[in-house]
This record gives C-alpha cells, structure tokens and sequence, in this order.
C-alpha cells in the first residue's frame, strides 16, 4: 500500500533568519492506517517538521484545495504544486514499483516501518536541494542588480 | 534518601531486565527501539498511546476477518488479505514481531485459499496480541512505578 508524504517548499525571500528556523518543512502525511499515523506524526515533529496528518488521498487533495470542488487553482497551472517533493512510504520492497515511483518523479522512497534515521536523512537532503535552490536565486538576484548598475552607471544617474 | 535511590535503582532494573527479556523471547524487534526514541519527558505516555491503537486495531480487524471466514462455502479471501496486510503493517510499525510473524503465514494461507489455515492463523494472531498487550502492561506498570518513586526510565541498548 502505497502512502505520499508531501512538503511545502520554504517561501524563498531575502530574509536569511527563515532558514535559521526550526520548522523549515510542513509535511503533508497521508497514510490509511491509524498506527501508522500516530507513528509518522510523531516522527516528523521530533525531526522538527510541521506536520498535517490525513487519512486518505481525497483528503490529502482537499487539504491542498486540488479536489476540484472549490478549485479555483488549475492542478496544470500551478508551478507551485509541482515543486512538492513528493515521498512514498510503503511496506512493499519490491524494486521494479520502487523505481517506478522514483521515475514518475517521486522525491524519495522509505520502507515501512520507517526509522527516526530516515526521515533525518530525508529532511537533510530535501533542505539541501532547498539551500542549492535559494542561493541559485539570490545569485540570479546578484547578477540582476549588478546588470542595473551597470546600465545606471552607464547612463550616468 | 538512600532508601528512596536503592527503590528507583531496583526498579530501574526490573524495567530493564524485564524490557531486555521481551526482546530475548521475540516479542518485540528493533522498531519497539524506535518507538521508545520517540517517548521524552514532554510525551511520556507515546508508547503506550501507539501500542494502544495498535491492540484495538487487531481487535478490530480479528473479528472482519473472523466474519470473513466463517461460512466455509463462502469466504472473502480479499477481505481477509486486506485485514492480513494492515495486520502486518501495523505490528511492523510498532515492533509486535510474533504477531508480525504469524501474519506472514497468514498471509500465505490466504493466498492459496486455505481456509483451515486461515483459522489457525487468526487464532494464534488473537493469542499473540493478547500475549503482548498483557506483556506491555506489565512492563508499562514498572515504568509508572519508577516515574511515582522519582525515578527517570532508562534507556535500554538492545544489540
């Protein structure tokens, strides 16, 4: 049985004291089994995440206002959902199904039961690509402003 | 003074003896391990909470199963696959491995439609988990004991 932990990206803006907080990651936990769901949340408040825990995928679309009732976000048009990492967790170690959620662009895999050391190491490596992500930004950012100077300078204002 | 730290101490001890033991006998496996991380001073009652919704969960899914299989010319095997299969999430996820283990045999006497063994299965199930919910109370007992004398619950290294 196939379950999706999902994370919001951090809102990437100017302020560096965003980064220094302790819960970077809101964590979508979506699992049908009650046990399992009391364990997942415990786990990833201990692992300093925030965390929301559903019991079905209709709920975990609700929950991200994609259930097409009140949607007024196209799924197709919004980028913004498509940079959710998005993680399996399941009991079925079973490598073709494993590779397959990874090349349909799962972030990451965890076999049940999951252990405090995986999601730490989850956590680490989904706050690095985010780090690699905000200072390709505030690079861009940099060579931008640089360029304006350059032209007001140019421009002798 | 003295008096009260050789009480904690002695607890202290039958705790982990007895913790120690449950691991020995194969009651419980390393995810108990993890279970137990996830306990601090702030959620002191964690265990016991998970392991809690864990009983009822068995109980639950004993008596659909039971009822899927109680008319012989007429057995839901899907049904009693799906309830195997949480059975056995769920006793993974807390560290439950007798009753862990008894549901791949059970799973196995589903697959090939045997209802015979299907039977023994959930009845040895039934027996395992009522085994180890008595086990973890015992144990759940020494830990409140040690918490009422003072005392702080000592971390158990299993290897």
């Amino acid at each position: 049985m196939a379950e999706v932990m999902r994370s919001e990206t951090l809102n990437i803006s100017n302020n560096t004291s965003s980064l220094a907080s302790p819960e970077l990651l809101h964590v979508l936990a979506v699992d049908d089994s009650i046990v399992d769901r009391k364990f997942i949340e415990r786990l990833l408040r201990v692992s300093s995440c925030k965390v929301t825990v559903v019991d079905s995928a209709t709920r975990a679309l609700q929950y991200l206002g994609l259930d097409g009732d009140n949607n007024s976000v196209g799924f197709e048009e919004s980028s913004a959902f498509r940079e959710i990492p998005v993680v399996i967790m399941s009991s079925e170690n079973i490598l073709p199904r494993i590779d397959r959620c990874l090349e349909e662009g799962a972030e990451d895999f965890l076999l049940k039961p999951v252990k405090l050391a995986d999601v730490k190491r989850l956590r680490d490596s989904l706050l690095k690509a985010e780090e690699r992500v905000f200072k390709n930004i505030m690079h861009k950012r940099e060579l931008e402003a640089n360029d304006i100077f350059s032209q007001l300078k140019r421009a002798k204002i | 003074l003295h008096a009260m730290n050789t009480v904690v101490a002695q607890l202290q001890r039958r705790f982990q003896d007895y913790l120690v033991s449950l691991y020995q006998q194969g009651f419980l496996d390393n995810q108990f391990t993890e279970l137990r991380k996830l306990q601090d001073e702030g959620t002191p009652d964690f265990v016991a909470e998970v392991v809690s919704l864990f009983f009822d969960d068995c109980s639950k899914l004993i008596n659909s199963m039971s009822r899927s299989l109680e008319r012989p010319e007429n057995v839901d095997f899907k049904q009693v696959d799906s309830g195997v299969h949480q059975l056995k999430g769920s006793s993974s996820s807390v560290g439950a491995r007798r009753v862990k283990n008894v549901c791949i045999s059970f799973k196995e006497c589903c697959d090939v439609q045997n209802r015979e063994g299907c039977l023994r299965c959930l009845q040895q199930v039934d027996y395992e988990y009522k085994m180890l919910k008595t086990k973890l109370q015992d144990l759940f007992n020494l830990e409140q004991q040690i918490v009422q004398a003072g005392g702080a619950i000592p971390q158990v290294n299993i290897n």
